[in-house]
């Protein structure tokens, strides 16, 4: 007999009564509206080969048990079956995302370790270099505020010790560095990022 | 005759499981085994 003509009611009560073949009739007869049913919902290879695997690990294990009630028809059962492990797949991956490095979303734009790269490394000693040299520019009084305070980590009360000023003065002297230096930045036409 | 410019996306022949994940399934069907006791099923892999 034509394993084609066999409906699919026959060759489920034949698997239930243990011919084994008829499962694999079953199987290669649907592989593939099941397959890219799976594969519409998921988009993945490996995770539509899993739920596949599982959908008929599911089906075989109510076969056998003879849970398997009559009432629906063979694939839409599988489908039904097949539709709620896509559901449980997505369930899990909510609780604990997978990240694919395909197509336009890259994973390494997210995590980084926050170090430089050869060019970073190299455009930030450029605008230490830059910065530096406009320090050099300011006036005395500024140019010795910021350098404490910036370069040497010395709090204002330190610098109003150290240079005999008043902890205002040397904060006024500090804001006008500040403003300076912006000047200078735009006078120069520097561009500071990294 | 008109040619025909509507070609069947290949992808359609391609979306099919791989020849060990039906292997798998159908050797896993051979194996289990289903055993009734006193009402109670029992499933076991006999390999």
């Amino acid at each position: 007999m034509n394993s084609k003509s066999i409906s699919d009611a026959t060759l489920v009560s034949q698997y239930i009564q243990g011919d084994e073949p008829s499962l694999s009739i079953l199987i290669k007869r649907h592989q593939q509206r099941l397959y890219s049913f799976i594969y519409s919902k998921v988009y993945d290879r490996d995770v539509t080969e899993d739920v596949f695997q599982d959908t008929f690990i599911k089906v075989i294990r109510t076969l056998k048990r003879g849970n398997y009630n009559e009432e629906g028809k063979f694939l839409p059962w599988v489908m039904r079956i097949a539709h709620n492990l896509v559901i449980d797949h997505f369930r899990k991956n909510n609780r604990m995302p997978k990240f694919n490095n395909n197509g336009d979303f890259d994973i390494f734009s997210v995590l980084s370790d926050g170090a430089l790269n050869a060019e970073g490394e190299f455009v930030k000693s450029q605008i230490v270099q830059d910065v530096r040299a406009m320090v050099e520019e300011l006036p005395e009084e500024q140019k010795s505020v910021l350098v404490m305070r910036m370069y040497n980590d010395m709090s204002f009360k330190e610098i109003s010790e150290n240079t005999g000023v008043s902890i205002n003065t040397a904060l006024g002297r500090m804001r006008y560095a500040l403003i300076n230096l912006r000047k200078l930045i735009e006078k120069h036409n520097i561009v500071l990022t990294n | 005759m008109a040619k025909l410019y509507t070609e069947n996306p290949s992808d359609s022949n391609t979306l099919k499981p791989k020849t060990e994940t039906i292997n798998f399934l159908l050797n896993y069907s051979k194996a289990l085994n289903v055993s009734v006791y006193k009402g109670h099923k029992f499933e076991s892999l006999i390999n």
